[in-house]
């Protein structure tokens, strides 16, 4: 028996070395997602020079193989060639995985209408709009948008604002990673550099849920290139001119692609401004320079990959010398007096007060597909802010700053993307998170904000259902856990008045220092949030997209403990710990035609939110200073309702027409009043020239109006004055009258060495020199805002 | 070539973690100590204006002891003035929030010009000269002259402004600057 076996082994090894081709391959192409056999999937075989052609049930057969080595390479339309090779050396089954989701892996190549979600009402800049703004900020870059305005502190601290709201109720997501730049504050611009994005995208609907549960306003998202897996080495540079402030910007970014997908890219930009020039003057101290860096490495392909990303944003910025007064009566003056306290000649020195903030992101981010499910990404993300607010002070303290900020922020999430069921698609996913708050020691004033420590954790799912070809209907549910452990010193006195001795006993210490009591302020929140949408394509370009959105946004830092004087405004801020969670009910819509000749969107929304928190003026305070008006914060139900338009025209090939408008109304129904802080109605329009064959020679025209805000609450008070020993109005509500700007914009582009190009822009912001002053800009009682500004930008692509 | 790529996938997060740690390390500077406790080393809480005619003292007082926010500041007369005197005055600034009090005063006096004191009265006939310099021979006002006329009843107002515009005409209005004191006494000439 033994030796029968024995010899059908010698046999059978015997036919092996015999080098026979008698194996036969045995294939099946499937698709990657849900397993379905792909039929007419085109087969090279390389060792052969021969094509084959799968069969209706994706099947294909080799036959005749000798053993060795086999290559085939799969195409099929809609899906991605993929190149396999096997060891042949005895008959073989293989099944082989195509993906035919091409988009995700080559966003570069497809056209910009790609959305967030396909429900999702957004709009976006690309990177053309973002590089006319290489020198200004992400706030500036926005306010283009219809429905997006911002908030400024003078003109380099922009905050963008989304339907009259901003701050806290923004989700900004850069790279993926949700922005922690202690940004409840009014004069605290997101610190982002705007250079280092390829993408801008503003969702103004309800599809935020991925990124968190407190987007009343809306959400923000800044992203980064992905390459294709090319051998590549390119890169660009841009230098920006600008007359007024005498500065510019240059950035260079330089990025290395591979055919096996690993990626490299460094970037950095470094931006210096002098004083600012309003038409008639100069806005003694309003420079800045900044300085900006990012690299990012990972490897891309569509089984799996990675990405990991730092970047360091470094800003000096100068704040008005004339909005750093002593009490209301000086606030006064200001007021009534036409020009600033203080104008010097040009300069570029940076005095105080002013602003110095470095901040750091990390991130890395990997993910793997899994057959027959989804992709899982997870996600570890590192940010620390250090904020430093230098003002005019007295004697020692001269050079050390007021207010002295670290902000540790560390989370870990993942999403787990489903989509192997054809008409659902799934997303899902936790996170957790951890922040501290440090009031650097040795300012010599009591911290705006106190030392505290953060703990988030939330789960979210959010669903995708496709009804038909043509509609789709989206929902999605989050929780999140939120708790905040605070170490804050408190006046006595303002302990009592509050009534916190009563109210919160258990955050008191024994320790008490002259009249001040050490307390250990801690709240925990729990929120849900959901939003639903639903989005219909029609015939002829038109689509209509409804959202709903229930947000959650518990008290910031700010809201809850802020305490203390703020020069620019001449006013106490006071905190309140009895503040509760903000509910927001959201309702958008957007009616839209999408075509290049002729296309709209008309988008109108209805906010309703409970416990709106606002900051307003409650009485005055008599201090050693004099009079101060005190702020504290309150919560009120507030409605925000409006409409945002925009519009495009091709009037013949040459000249294009394109125009938007955006109304608003804010109203505080508890009071029934106007909400503070609104947004007035704005209308803009733009005609441009474009002609291919002359350099593709672009020039435009645009304008931009902006009406005065008459619906605002009226918190105006008379003071006394001990000069002049009389009542005086103290106006700080009325709002500047309605103003138009003008602007004038043309570029060419030429060849220039091998394959690059060189393109040239000339600017002009503006144009006729207008003397205005916004609303929405907080430093509007001391100056106006900038006159003319020549801008001439260059940029090289090699 | 997979296991290369993880191996290269390994190392590169090794090395993001590594630079991430650096960067937390590297920013923890200067707070060591959590319980800190920042005093508001900038506050006045205190102007007291001492008036002396030789023999007899009357003190102005302003005290607000919890600084900005919190109660309102107390106004203390000790008395009233004599009709047709001269007295010598002395400004001080004091932060009793620190322990002992920080004099104020010694700042403003050496930034002197930085800073000048501007004096107003409801009651006409009184008159109120500067007698210190700063180093550029304009006053600062912390040693002052006041000289009372008739009897009568009003208010002295007591400003210290901050980088006004010096030489001035000896108004606060036309000087300009930001306020770091303003403080109004009730005060009565008998």
């Amino acid at each position: 028996m033994k030796k029968i076996f024995f010899g059908l082994f010698i046999a059978l090894s015997c036919y092996t070395y015999g080098q026979d081709c008698n194996y036969t391959f045995l294939g099946e192409v499937k698709d990657f997602h849900d397993k379905s056999s792909i039929p007419s999937a085109t087969i090279y075989i390389n060792e052969q020079d021969k094509y084959i052609v799968s069969d209706f049930d994706g099947k294909f057969k080799i036959e005749n193989l000798c053993s060795g080595t086999i290559t085939l390479t799969i195409s099929h339309i809609g899906c991605e060639t993929k190149t396999v090779s096997y060891q042949v050396n005895n008959d073989v089954f293989k099944e082989i995985y195509l993906e035919h989701h091409l988009e995700e892996l080559t966003e570069v190549v497809v056209n910009s209408n790609l959305k967030t979600e396909n429900t999702s009402i957004e709009q976006s800049l690309n990177k053309e709009i973002i590089e006319n703004y290489t020198d200004k900020s992400l706030g500036d870059a926005l306010n283009s948008l219809s429905g997006v305005s911002s908030l400024n502190t003078g003109n380099t601290i922009v905050k963008p604002m989304i339907h009259g709201l901003h701050s806290s109720r923004l989700l900004i997501i850069n790279n993926n990673v949700r922005l922690f730049d202690q940004e409840w504050g009014d004069e605290h611009a997101p610190n982002i550099d705007i250079n280092s994005s390829n993408k801008i995208e503003v969702v103004k609907g309800a599809n935020t849920l991925k990124y968190g549960s407190d987007a009343v306003g809306g959400l923000i998202l800044v992203k980064p290139k992905k390459y294709s897996p090319v051998d590549s080495l390119f890169g660009s540079t841009i230098l920006s001119l600008n007359s007024n402030g005498r500065g510019g910007n240059i950035n260079t970014e330089l990025v290395k692609t591979f055919k096996s997908g690993y990626y490299a890219k460094l970037q950095s930009s470094y931006k210096q401004f002098g004083d600012f020039k309003a038409p008639d003057y100069y806005l003694t101290n309003s420079g800045l320079k900044n300085f900006n860096a990012s690299l990012t490495a990972g490897y891309n392909s569509f089984e799996k990959g990675f990405d990991a990303y730092y970047s360091v944003v470094s800003n000096e910025i100068a704040i008005l010398q004339s909005s750093h007064i002593g009490n209301v009566n000086d606030l006064v003056t200001a007021i009534n007096s036409k020009e600033p306290r203080v104008i010097e000649d040009f300069s570029y020195d940076i005095d105080y007060p002013k602003q110095e903030i470095l901040h750091h992101l990390g991130k890395i981010e990997a993910y793997k597909r899994f057959k027959g499910l989804g992709k899982l990404s997870v996600q570890y993300d590192l940010q620390i802010n250090r904020r430093k607010e230098f003002d005019l002070r007295r004697g020692d303290l001269a050079n050390t700053p007021v207010i002295d900020l670290r902000l540790f922020t560390n989370a870990l999430q993942s999403n787990l993307h489903i989509d192997y069921i054809d008409d659902l698609k799934i997303d899902t996913g936790i996170m957790v998170r951890y922040q501290q708050n440090d009031a650097i020691s040795g300012t010599g004033a009591s911290p705006l904000i106190p030392d505290f420590d953060k703990y988030d954790a939330s789960i979210y799912a959010i669903g995708n259902y496709d009804v038909s070809d043509t509609a789709e209907l989206s929902a999605g549910i989050r929780y999140d856990y939120s708790r905040i452990e605070a170490t804050k010193w408190y006046n006595i006195s303002d302990w009592e008045d509050n009534n916190y001795d009563e109210l919160f006993p258990q955050f008191e210490s024994n320790t008490t220092d002259n009249s001040q009591i050490l307390t250990y302020p801690e709240f925990s929140y729990h929120n849900i949030s959901a939003n639903l949408g639903y989005s219909k394509q029609f015939n002829n370009d038109m689509s209509i997209y409804l959202n709903y959105g229930l947000a959650t946004r518990v008290p910031n830092p700010s809201e809850l403990f802020s305490d203390g004087l703020h020069h620019s405004a001449a006013r106490i801020e006071t905190g309140l710990l009895t503040l509760n969670k903000e509910v927001a009910h959201k309702f958008v819509a957007s009616f839209e035609r999408n075509n290049e000749n002729f296309g709209f969107s008309i988008s109108p929304y209805y906010k309703y939110i409970n416990d709106y928190i606002q900051l307003i003026p409650v009485g005055i305070t008599t201090t050693i200073r004099g009079a101060f008006p005190v702020w504290e914060y309150n919560q009120i139900n507030a409605q925000i309702f409006g409409v945002d338009i925009d519009v495009n025209k091709k009037i013949s090939n040459s000249f294009n027409y394109n125009g938007s408008i955006s109304l608003l109304k804010g109203d505080n129904k508890s009071d029934d009043i106007p909400l503070i802080l609104m947004p007035a109605t704005n209308f803009s329009n733009r005609i441009s020239y474009y002609n291919e064959d002359l350099n593709q020679l672009t020039i435009g025209l645009s304008h931009k109006t902006v009406l005065q805000q008459n619906r605002y609450p009226d918190y105006n008070f008379y003071t006394f004055n001990p000069i002049s020993q009389e009542d005086v109005y103290v106006d700080i509500s009325s709002t500047p009258s309605a103003y138009s700007l003008f602007g004038f914009n043309s570029s060419m582009n030429f060849k220039a060495f091998k394959k690059g190009n060189l393109k040239l822009e000339f600017n002009i912001e503006n144009l006729f020199n207008t003397s205005y002053r916004e609303h929405l800009n907080r430093l509007r009682y001391f100056a106006d805002e900038l006159g003319r500004n020549f801008n001439l930008k260059i940029k090289i692509n090699y | 070539m997979k296991n290369l790529k993880s191996i290269k996938t390994i190392k590169l997060l090794a090395l993001f973690f590594v630079s991430s740690l650096a960067l937390v390390s590297c920013s923890s500077d200067d707070d060591g100590d959590h319980d800190d406790h920042d005093h508001e080393e900038e506050l006045i809480t205190t102007v007291t204006y001492t008036l002396s005619d030789g023999t007899n003292v009357v003190t102005l007082t302003f005290q607000d002891l919890d600084g900005e926010g919190g109660e309102d500041g107390t106004t203390t007369v000790s008395g009233p003035l004599a009709a047709s005197t001269t007295y010598t005055g002395t400004l001080q600034l004091l932060n009793e929030t620190e322990s002992p009090a920080d004099n104020i005063t010694l700042e403003v006096e050496e930034e002197g010009d930085e800073h000048e004191f501007f004096f107003s009265s409801t009651i006409n006939d009184i008159t109120i000269t500067k007698d210190d310099m700063d180093v550029n021979n304009n006053p600062i006002g912390i040693e002052s002259t006041l000289t009372t006329g008739a009897a009568g009843t009003g208010s002295l107002t007591i400003i210290l402004k901050h980088e006004p515009t010096k030489p001035n005409d000896g108004t606060a209005a036309a000087a300009g600057g930001s306020t770091d004191v303003e403080v109004t006494f009730p005060i009565t000439v008998q």
